[in-house]
C-alpha cells in the first residue's frame, strides 16, 4: 500500500467534494535532481523519442502558473500534479516523469491545454508520456490495470476494425487479473450483462469490418505491434 | 569636395579586431581626393575629436568622413565636432564599419576589404555633399496636454508655473482620471483624493491654465511649433459659467438609477450628475443617452429648479481651435474588460464568472468599494447581499502574462495594489481573511518590497503561488479553484468576494488620437517613444510628448516623473527664439513638377503641400507639390513615389546614391 | 440535407439507444443521416493515449471513406469521434507532408472537403427556428441540467464550437422546446471518460459530483449529448448512489430524445424506455 503526499487543500466554510480516500498527509519522497547539461548528456533514446512527440506541445513555454493543475478534475490523489509534470520535463527528469501515477490517472478532459496561458498543450503532454512509456517499459506497475484496458482496447480494434464490447471485457479482465489478484475484479461487472440484454444493449457478437487486412496494415504502419 | 580627411576608428577592440584599421588607413589615403587617412582608438573621445579639429584647421579639410559605429551613435557628436573647427556639420560623413561590418562579420580579410569598400562609397557621398543650413521655424509657446489625469495634471502645472499657457482637453465631465477614484495609494497608503484633489483645483484655478472638461481632440494639424488642434466640446446642457454648482439639479432628478461610470458601475448616478463630490470642474453634466427630457421632451424637473437658469437643453456640441507648440499626451489607461468576448486572442474569461456573478469584481470596482466616499461609504460590503465577506480572494496576473488569450505583458502595478487591498480589506474587517493567488512578486519600488511583505507578515495575507482555474457560485457563497505550485496541489477556497486584477491597456480612442498626431503605437495599444531607454518621454513626431500611462503600464510615481519630463522637453522647446531643424529633407524641383501629387498622398508626415507657382505680380503659373520645411522627416517616400524624379532629399540625391554605388564597382 | 453518419463504436454498441433516439428524431425532422461504409473505430482514447500516429490515421481513414462516398457533411454523434476526427482534419489541412504520410498509412485520400458536425450543430444546421413551430408537446415540466462533458467544446482551436467556458447552445435548444434549462456549474467538467471499466473510483467520484450539483441547482434531468457521459450518469447512477450515500433518481436524456418528445415522439420509440433511471 503506497502512501500519497497531500493532494489538496481546502479553505474556508464551504463543502468541497473530497477525493475517495487518498487524504493521507503523508512524508513526500525528496530526490535531488541533476540537471542534465547537454554536452555531457549521454545518447537516450526515450528521451529523443519523447522530445519528438512532445515538440507540438510547446511544453518548454511552461512557465509553471499551475492554472492546469488547478482546473484538473483528478490532480487531488495523485502523485504528482499536472504542473510537476510538465517540470519534471523541465528539469530533464523524463524518467520521473513517465513512471508517475499521474499520467495515467489523466482523464483527456483537456481542461488544462484550454485553459493554459502559454498554449502549452498538456493533454497532449499527458498522451506523450504514455506513448512512450510504454514503449520503454516505463510505465509505473501501479497502473497496471489502465494500462491493460488500453491495450485491450487497441488489440480488439485491430483485429475487428470496431469495437467488440464483450471480447474487450474478456480480455481486459484476463489482462489484468495478475494485477489486480482477485476474483471479484474478474466477475464485478457480469451482473451488468442481464441488465444491458433486458435492455438489448448487449451485443454477443461485435461488428467486424469487411476489411480487416486494412486494419491491421493501418496499425502495422503506425508500428503498433500486438501487445503481448 | 577635395580636400576630405578619412578619420578611422578602432573603437577599442570592437572594429580593430575584426578589421585591419593600419591597412584600411592607407587604402582610403589612395583616394582621389583624400588629403587625409588617419586611424585612432576612440574617434569620439576628446583627444579623437581634437585630432579631427586640428586636421581640418592644418590640412584646410572641406569635408570629413568618419568610419566607426552607427550614424545614431555620433554623427552628432562629429557634426558638432566640425562644426567647432568651422566646417559646416553636413559636410560630414560616417561609415559604419561597426555595426554594419566588424560585429557582424568573423574573416578578418573579408571584413578588412568590406570596410575599405565602406569607406570609398563615404568619401564618393561626402564628395557631392554641398553645405546646408538648420532649418529655423517660430515657436507658439502654448502647449496642449491631452488627459487630465494625474500625469496630464502635473505636465500642465509644470508648464504653466514655467510660465507658459497651457490648454488642457479632458475627455469626462471633471479632470482627476483614475486617481481620483482609487482609495489609497501605495506605499504610503496616503488618501488618493487629498493628495490628487489640491493639484486639480490648482488646475482650475490656474491663471495660465485653459481648461476644456468633457471634451475631446478632434484634429491636430501643422507641425512642431505650429501645430493647430480642433477641439470639440461636448454639450454639457450646463452652462458652467452661470452654474453655481448648488447641487438643487442633481437632487430633483428623478432617474436616479444610472450605473455611474465613475464607481465603475458599483454604484448609481442620476441623470444629470457631477461625477464625484470634489470635480473640476465642479459643474454637472447632463447625460442625453438617459435624460427624459432630452430623449421625449419629459420632466425638466431640473430646469425648473435651476435658480441660476443654467440649465440648457438646447445645448450643442461647439468646435474651438487652439493655436499650440507642443502637445503632451497622457490619455492613461483602462481595464481589459475581462467579462467580454472580444476580437480575436482577446476572448475574456468566462471560467472567472465576471459579469455572471455579481461577487466577483475588478481591482477599480474594489477602490471605490474602499473608498470613503465610494457607492458604500467605504464599507466593505457584498454587491450581492450587502453583507460584509469574510474571505477574499484576490487573484494576480487576470489578463496579463496570457500569450493564449489575454495580453502578453504584466500590468507593473498589480502585485503592489493587491498587496494593498489586502491591508485595506483587513484594516476594515478586523476578523477578514485575504487571500491572494499570485504568480510573481513585482516590487521593485522605493518602499515596495517592504511594503508587500508588511501584508504578509503584519495583516495576515495569505498567499498562494499558482494561478485560478475556475470560479463557479455555490450557496452564496464562490469556489475558487486554484493551484499552489510551491505545494504542488490544487487549491480551493470558499470565497465571500473574488477581486480580479485585470490587466492595464491603453485608454480607448488613443490609436486614432496617435494617427492625428504621427505618433506610432505597439500592438497593444500603447504609444511608442523614440528610444526606450534614453527617450522614453519622446515620440518620432517632433513637438509630441507622451507621459503616464498611455506608455505602458505604471504606477503614479513613474506618471508623475514622466511628466514632468514631458513638461521639461517641452520648456526646451519653447526656451529656443526659433526652432532649428535638421535640413536633410526634402526639395521639389517646382519647374519639373507635374502636380500628380502622389507624394502628397504618400506622405506619412503630411509634410506635402498642395500649392501654386505665381508671378511676382501674383499671375497664376502653374500648380505644384511643395514640401513643408518645418514637417519634412526626410523619410524619402516622396522620392521613391515621384514619377517625373522632381523630388529629391538633400544630402542623399540620386546622383550621391549612384556614385556610391559605383565606387564598388 | 445529405447527411454522412459515423455512428462510431458506441452508437452501435450498448449505447444503441443513442442511435435509435437519433433516427427517430432526426427522421421526424426529415434528415435521414446515411451511414458511411465500411467505417471503421476513430481510435477513442486508446489511440490518443497509446500511438499518437494511429490517433491520426484511424480517424483519417473515415474521413477519406467519406470524401470516397461523395458526402460534404458529416454528423459525428459522439463528441470523442467528433473531436478526433475534427483533430486528425485539422492536422493534416496544416502539415502536407502528414497529409501525404497519412494517406498512404490508411490507403485513402483526404482533401478537407468533408465538414465534421456535431449533434447540436445539426440541430443548428435544421435551424432551430424551424424546430420551434413543429414543437407539439412542449416540455413545461422538465428543469434540465445541459451537460456538454469534455469534448463538444474543448479543446476550442480543433472544434471550434460554443463557447468552451459558458456555453450555450444546448440552452438554446431546450428553450424553442419549452424547457426550463437550469443554471448550474458542471456543465463542461469531466464525467470520467473511459475510465468505467479501467478505474471505476474516478466515474464514481467525478460523477457523483455533476449530479449532485445538478440536484443543487433544483434540475430534475440531464441533457447530454455524448454516450459516454449518457453511460457514467445513467447506466453507473446507481452505483454512484451506493458509493456516495446520495439519492439522485435524475434521468438523463440524449439531446435526440428531448428534441423527439417536444416533436411528439412516443418515449418508447425513442429508446427512453432502455436507460436505467427511470423518470418518476
Amino acid at each position: 500500500m503506497s502512501l500519497f503526499s497531500v493532494r489538496k487543500i481546502t479553505i474556508g466554510l464551504g463543502v468541497v467534494p473530497g477525493t475517495a480516500g487518498h487524504m493521507a498527509l503523508a512524508l513526500a519522497t525528496r530526490t535531488e535532481t541533476t540537471v542534465p547539461v547537454e554536452s555531457s548528456a549521454p545518447p537516450n533514446s526515450s528521451r529523443d523519442l519523447l522530445t519528438e512527440i512532445l515538440a507540438p506541445t510547446h511544453w518548454t513555454d511552461c512557465y509553471q502558473c499551475g492554472k492546469c493543475t488547478a482546473g484538473c478534475p483528478v490532480a487531488a490523489g495523485v502523485d504528482m500534479a499536472p504542473n510537476q509534470v510538465v517540470r519534471a520535463l523541465q528539469l530533464g527528469n523524463f524518467e520521473k516523469a513517465m513512471t508517475s501515477d499521474a499520467i495515467w490517472a489523466c482523464v483527456s478532459c483537456q481542461t488544462c491545454s484550454t485553459r493554459c496561458p502559454q498554449s502549452v498543450d498538456c493533454a497532449g503532454i499527458m498522451d506523450a508520456l504514455r506513448e512512450v512509456s510504454l514503449q520503454r517499459g516505463l510505465a509505473s506497475p501501479e497502473q497496471k490495470t489502465v494500462v491493460a484496458f488500453q491495450q485491450a482496447f487497441l488489440n480488439n480494434i485491430r483485429r475487428n476494425g470496431r469495437l467488440d464490447e464483450i471480447e474487450l471485457i474478456a480480455e481486459f479482465k484476463l489482462r489484468a487479473l495478475p494485477s489486480e489478484r482477485s476474483l471479484r475484479f474478474l466477475f464485478k461487472d457480469a451482473g451488468l450483462a442481464p441488465q444491458l440484454q433486458k435492455r438489448q444493449k448487449l451485443h454477443l457478437r461485435g461488428e467486424k469490418v469487411k476489411d480487416r487486412a486494412l486494419v491491421r496494415r493501418i496499425f502495422e504502419r503506425c508500428g503498433d505491434g500486438k501487445h503481448a | 569636395m577635395s580636400r576630405i580627411g578619412v578619420f578611422i576608428c578602432w573603437c577599442g577592440e570592437n572594429i580593430a579586431r575584426t578589421v585591419d584599421v593600419a591597412e584600411v588607413a592607407s587604402a582610403a589615403a589612395k583616394i582621389p581626393g583624400v588629403r587625409c587617412s588617419v586611424h585612432y582608438k576612440y574617434m569620439c573621445s576628446d583627444p579623437g575629436q581634437a585630432m579631427i579639429r586640428e586636421k581640418i584647421e592644418s590640412e584646410k579639410l572641406d569635408a570629413v568622413v568618419v568610419a566607426s559605429c552607427s550614424p545614431h551613435m555620433h554623427l552628432k557628436t562629429f557634426r558638432k565636432t566640425a562644426e567647432r573647427a568651422g566646417l559646416n556639420p553636413f559636410l560630414v560623413e560616417m561609415a559604419n564599419i561597426r555595426e554594419q561590418c566588424s560585429w557582424v562579420h568573423h574573416d578578418r580579410s573579408q571584413a578588412t576589404a568590406k570596410a575599405e569598400q565602406i569607406i570609398r562609397m563615404s568619401v564618393e557621398k561626402v564628395r557631392q555633399d554641398h553645405a546646408l543650413q538648420p532649418i529655423r521655424v517660430p515657436v507658439t509657446r502654448r502647449a496642449l496636454v491631452i488627459g487630465g489625469g494625474v500625469a496630464g495634471i502635473q505636465a500642465a502645472l509644470d508648464i504653466a508655473d514655467a510660465g507658459y499657457e497651457v490648454v488642457m482637453v479632458e475627455r469626462e465631465p471633471s479632470i482627476g482620471g483614475k486617481m481620483a477614484g482609487l482609495s489609497e495609494t501605495f506605499p504610503t497608503l496616503d488618501c488618493s483624493q487629498c493628495i490628487l484633489t489640491p493639484r486639480m483645483v490648482e488646475v482650475g484655478q490656474h491663471p495660465r491654465i485653459k481648461l476644456y472638461s468633457y471634451s475631446e481632440v478632434e484634429a491636430v494639424d501643422g507641425f512642431v511649433g505650429n501645430f493647430t488642434a480642433k477641439i470639440r466640446q461636448k454639450a454639457r446642457y450646463v452652462d458652467i459659467t452661470k452654474c453655481t454648482g448648488c447641487g438643487e439639479c442633481w437632487n430633483v432628478c428623478p432617474l436616479k438609477r444610472n450605473p455611474s461610470e465613475f464607481d465603475f458601475k458599483m454604484g448609481m448616478r442620476p441623470s444629470i450628475y457631477v461625477p464625484f463630490p470634489q470635480a473640476v470642474p465642479a459643474r454637472p453634466v447632463i447625460d442625453s443617452k438617459t435624460c427624459a427630457k432630452l430623449i421625449r421632451n419629459g420632466c425638466g424637473l431640473c430646469e425648473k429648479k435651476c435658480q441660476a437658469g443654467a440649465i440648457n437643453f438646447k445645448d450643442t456640441d461647439k468646435v474651438v481651435e487652439e493655436k499650440i507648440g507642443a502637445v503632451v499626451v497622457a490619455t492613461g489607461y483602462q481595464l481589459y474588460d475581462i467579462g467580454k468576448k472580444q476580437n480575436g486572442k482577446l476572448a475574456g474569461y468566462g471560467e472567472y464568472g465576471y459579469g455572471k456573478y455579481k461577487d466577483v469584481i475588478d481591482s477599480l470596482q474594489f477602490e471605490r468599494l474602499v473608498s470613503a466616499s465610494g457607492p458604500t461609504n467605504g464599507v466593505i460590503k457584498r454587491p450581492s447581499d450587502g453583507k460584509e465577506p469574510k474571505n477574499v480572494v484576490f487573484i494576480s496576473c487576470v489578463g496579463s502574462r496570457d500569450n493564449a488569450k489575454g495580453l502578453s505583458y504584466c500590468s507593473k502595478i498589480c502585485c503592489m495594489y493587491t498587496a494593498k487591498h489586502t491591508m485595506l480589506y483587513k484594516h476594515k474587517v478586523h476578523d477578514g481573511q485575504a487571500h491572494v493567488f499570485y504568480m510573481d512578486i513585482r516590487s521593485g519600488g522605493k518602499g515596495y518590497e517592504e511594503f508587500v511583505r508588511r501584508a504578509i507578515e503584519q495583516d495576515g495575507a495569505k498567499y498562494y503561488r499558482g494561478r485560478v482555474s475556475k470560479i463557479t457560485e455555490q450557496n452564496g457563497k464562490l469556489l475558487v479553484r486554484g493551484a499552489d505550485t510551491l505545494a504542488g496541489t490544487p487549491v480551493t477556497i470558499d470565497a465571500d468576494l473574488v477581486v480580479l486584477a485585470a490587466a492595464m491597456r491603453p485608454s480607448a480612442g488613443v490609436t486614432d488620437l496617435a494617427r492625428m498626431l504621427n505618433v506610432g503605437y505597439d500592438e497593444h495599444g500603447f504609444l511608442l517613444e523614440s528610444h526606450p531607454k534614453l527617450r522614453p518621454v519622446e515620440t518620432n513626431a517632433a513637438g509630441v510628448f507622451i507621459c503616464g500611462a498611455c506608455h505602458s503600464p505604471k504606477d503614479i510615481p513613474e506618471a508623475v516623473a514622466q511628466a514632468s519630463a514631458a513638461a521639461a522637453k517641452t520648456q526646451i522647446l519653447f526656451a529656443a527664439e526659433e526652432l532649428t531643424r535638421e535640413p536633410e529633407i526634402a526639395q521639389i524641383n517646382e519647374q519639373t513638377c507635374a502636380a500628380c501629387y502622389a507624394c502628397y498622398r504618400t506622405c506619412p508626415y503630411h509634410a506635402i503641400e498642395q500649392a501654386e507657382v505665381r508671378t511676382p505680380r501674383g499671375v497664376f503659373v502653374k500648380k505644384t507639390a511643395r514640401v513643408n520645411p518645418g514637417l519634412c522627416m526626410g523619410c524619402g517616400t516622396c522620392v521613391a513615389v515621384c514619377p517625373s524624379k522632381s523630388a529629391e532629399l538633400e544630402g542623399f540625391t540620386e546622383q550621391e546614391i549612384y556614385s556610391m554605388v559605383e565606387s564598388l564597382a | 440535407m445529405r447527411l454522412a453518419y459515423y455512428p462510431g463504436c458506441a452508437l452501435h454498441g450498448s449505447s444503441n439507444d443513442y442511435e435509435q433516439s437519433l433516427r427517430a428524431c432526426l427522421g421526424k425532422l426529415e434528415v435521414e443521416p446515411q451511414e458511411i461504409r465500411e467505417w471503421i473505430c476513430c481510435g477513442a482514447t486508446a489511440a490518443h493515449a497509446l500511438n499518437h500516429k494511429l490517433s491520426i490515421a484511424l480517424p483519417a481513414r473515415n474521413l477519406a471513406l467519406a470524401e470516397q462516398q461523395g458526402f460534404e457533411d458529416l454528423l459525428a454523434p459522439c463528441p470523442m469521434c467528433s473531436m478526433q476526427l475534427l483533430k486528425a482534419a485539422k492536422l493534416m489541412d496544416e502539415d502536407a507532408s502528414l497529409r501525404r504520410e497519412i494517406s498512404s498509412v490508411i490507403e485513402g485520400e483526404v482533401s478537407g472537403r468533408v465538414q465534421v458536425l456535431n449533434l447540436i450543430q445539426v440541430f443548428q444546421r435544421i435551424g432551430l427556428d424551424r424546430i420551434k413551430p413543429a414543437v407539439k408537446n412542449p416540455l413545461a415540466d422538465l428543469k434540465p441540467a445541459c451537460y456538454y462533458g469534455c469534448l463538444l467544446t474543448r479543446p476550442p482551436d480543433v472544434v471550434k464550437f460554443d463557447d468552451a467556458e459558458q456555453p450555450s447552445s444546448l440552452e438554446a435548444i431546450m428553450a424553442v422546446l419549452g424547457a426550463k434549462p437550469v443554471d448550474w456549474n458542471y456543465r463542461t467538467e469531466c464525467c470520467g471518460a473511459g475510465m468505467t471499466m479501467a478505474k471505476e473510483e474516478t466515474v464514481l467520484e467525478l460523477s457523483q459530483r455533476i449530479l449532485a450539483d445538478a440536484q443543487q441547482h433544483g434540475a430534475n434531468c440531464l441533457v447530454t449529448a455524448c454516450p459516454m457521459c449518457h453511460v457514467n450518469l445513467d447506466m453507473k447512477q446507481g452505483d454512484i448512489e451506493r458509493h456516495s450515500g446520495d439519492r439522485f433518481g435524475l434521468p438523463v436524456y440524449y439531446l435526440t430524445d428531448l428534441v423527439g418528445l417536444a416533436l411528439g415522439i412516443s418515449p418508447e420509440e425513442l429508446g427512453i424506455d432502455r436507460h436505467f433511471v427511470k423518470k418518476v
